[in-house]
């Protein structure tokens, strides 16, 4: 029950809520950071017994990327947008929350529909910890009208997914893990010269006038 | 009925306008300035009560039910609330649903005899308590299942010093509970209670027109709220070893909650109130703390 893995999924899903409920963008990196931070190092705790070469690797090119350079690259968008001003989004904060204890349960029941996974680690947090992960990524790209909020959802996505590949550790191949990862780090350049063209062209990090482009 | 149980109520009956001695102490320390004496609240009961009561011609008897109501209910709630080890003396199980509900039913009186003056200051008022207060019960009483789930007791009195504080869920809900204990006695960053502008208040202005020995009542019975949600949560902070001496934990509960009544102070003197359109997000952010404690509990 008070292992430290159960405790580290805790604070994931906790992260996810505040990520769901605060409206701040520079808060919202900062807890980015954090779960970066916080997934490198349960790569190293989930497999202790077990630590491989590769496994470190893993962790480390999370625990970096994740943690330090995806939030540089994040505030710099912010400092060149020079907006820091939340918008109204599509879904209210506090309907935000509400819908991420939803997603909780949801992912609490398709976790014990997926006794694949729970096999392997023996803890039965972690699938749907990493579900819910997946889908408050999900819901950030698809409630928010910041840039930087939908960007952050994208990240935020592939926590989930990696928190899934971190039970699966052993079947995935390292060039996968690090594809993913090499992915998302060139989709947060990309995104961060779009927020960039965003700005410029609008005034505002808000995509939805990217419809005005439209003929 | 034990004896020490009837020595833990009058304790609390004693001790209680302490509290909002020491939270104050601590703000005017906070301040630089000396404040106001430690026993203030006990000097302005004691002046509230020597003094005679005007109503308004308008009011009704709820009017003057309000005062009475709220301060029995609160009696009745340090009868089921345990201090210590020491079972409380109408401890049974289930106890913690009739606590949610005898603090609605304060909360209703104060609520209709608020708005039974026909001011339009406390129907803000009312308006405002019954909102929030509708945000932060479901935090009280899914927060107070999941510890019931946990330790699988429905009686506060017994079910308090079995939780064992350091479980993530028992984090969880103390929090929450931490949250709603802010907010049902309309402390920063829900209520400011200095101040005494009708628009910005809560709970300090439904009892604007009640006078003398009503507001002694009020004051009193407020007190009592305070003592009787904060033991809910120093019970689960500090659970008490089967077998030990009663003066022991009862001495740590009431360490726990001056220190409780000092991180009020600090909070206090430390936050800003929150913008009133901001109060429902803290709310349901507890509310979900007390959701995912249970949801953990639960599988």
């Amino acid at each position: 029950m008070d292992s430290p893995i159960e405790i580290m999924m805790i604070l994931l899903v906790l992260s996810d809520m505040a990520l769901l409920g605060l409206s701040r963008v520079r808060t919202c990196i900062s807890i980015v950071s954090f779960q970066g931070m916080l997934l490198g190092g349960l790569a190293l705790v989930t497999q202790f017994g077990s630590l491989t070469p590769r496994l470190i690797m893993i962790a480390a090119a999370s625990f970096i990327i994740k943690g330090f350079v995806f939030p540089i690259l994040l505030r710099r968008g912010i400092r060149e947008a020079g907006t820091q001003n939340e918008m109204e989004p599509f879904v209210g904060y506090i309907m935000s929350v509400i819908a991420g204890v939803a997603m909780l349960g949801v992912s609490l029941w398709l976790g014990t529909k997926l006794p694949v996974f729970t096999v392997g680690s023996g803890t039965s947090l972690i699938i749907p910890a990493a579900l819910t992960t997946l889908f408050t990524g999900l819901f950030l790209i698809i409630a928010r009208k910041n840039a930087l909020n939908q960007c952050l959802g994208y990240i935020i996505m592939e926590n989930g997914i990696y928190t899934f590949g971190i039970v699966s550790v052993v079947e995935i191949p390292l060039l996968v893990e690090l594809g993913i990862l090499l992915d998302v780090f060139v989709a947060v350049f990309v995104m961060g010269i779009a927020i960039y063209h965003i700005n410029r062209e609008f005034d505002s990090l808000d995509s939805d006038r990217l419809n005005v482009l439209k003929g | 009925m034990e004896i020490t149980s009837l020595i833990n109520i009058i304790l609390g009956l004693l001790l209680a306008p302490l509290l909002l001695g020491i939270i104050n102490k601590t703000k005017a320390s906070f301040a630089g300035r000396t404040g106001q004496p430690l026993l203030q609240a006990y000097y302005d009961i004691i002046k509230q009560l020597q003094k005679g009561a005007v109503y308004s011609k308008t009011t009704s008897w709820i009017f003057r039910a309000g005062p009475v109501v709220g301060l029995s209910a609160m009696l009745v709630a340090l009868a089921i609330v345990p201090l210590g080890g020491v079972a409380a003396p109408l401890a049974f199980s289930g106890d913690l649903l009739l606590l949610a509900y005898i603090l609605g039913t304060m909360r209703f009186f104060t609520v209709i005899a608020a708005l039974d003056t026909g001011s339009s200051f406390e129907g803000i008022g009312a308006s405002r308590e019954v909102l929030y207060s509708a945000l932060a019960e479901p935090a009280f009483l899914i927060g107070l299942a999941a510890i019931a789930r946990e330790t699988g007791i429905m009686s506060l009195s017994q079910m308090l010093p079995l939780s064992h504080f350091f479980s993530p869920e028992v984090v969880l809900v103390v929090v929450a509970l931490f949250v709603v204990f802010l907010c049902e006695n309309a402390r920063i960053p829900f209520d400011d209670p200095n101040t005494h502008l009708e628009l910005t208040m809560i709970h300090e202005v439904m009892v604007l027109d009640h006078s003398g020995p009503d507001f002694a009542l009020i004051l009193y019975s407020s007190a009592l709220k305070l003592w009787v949600l904060g033991l809910v949560i120093v019970g689960l902070i500090f659970p008490t070893p089967p077998g030990s001496f009663w003066l022991v934990p009862v001495f740590t509960a009431i360490c726990g909650l001056i220190l409780l009544a000092i991180i009020v102070g600090i909070i206090e003197s430390t936050m800003a109130r929150l913008r009133l359109i901001r109060i429902p997000q803290l709310l349901v952010a507890a509310g979900s703390l007390s959701v995912l404690a249970f949801i953990l509990v639960l599988r």
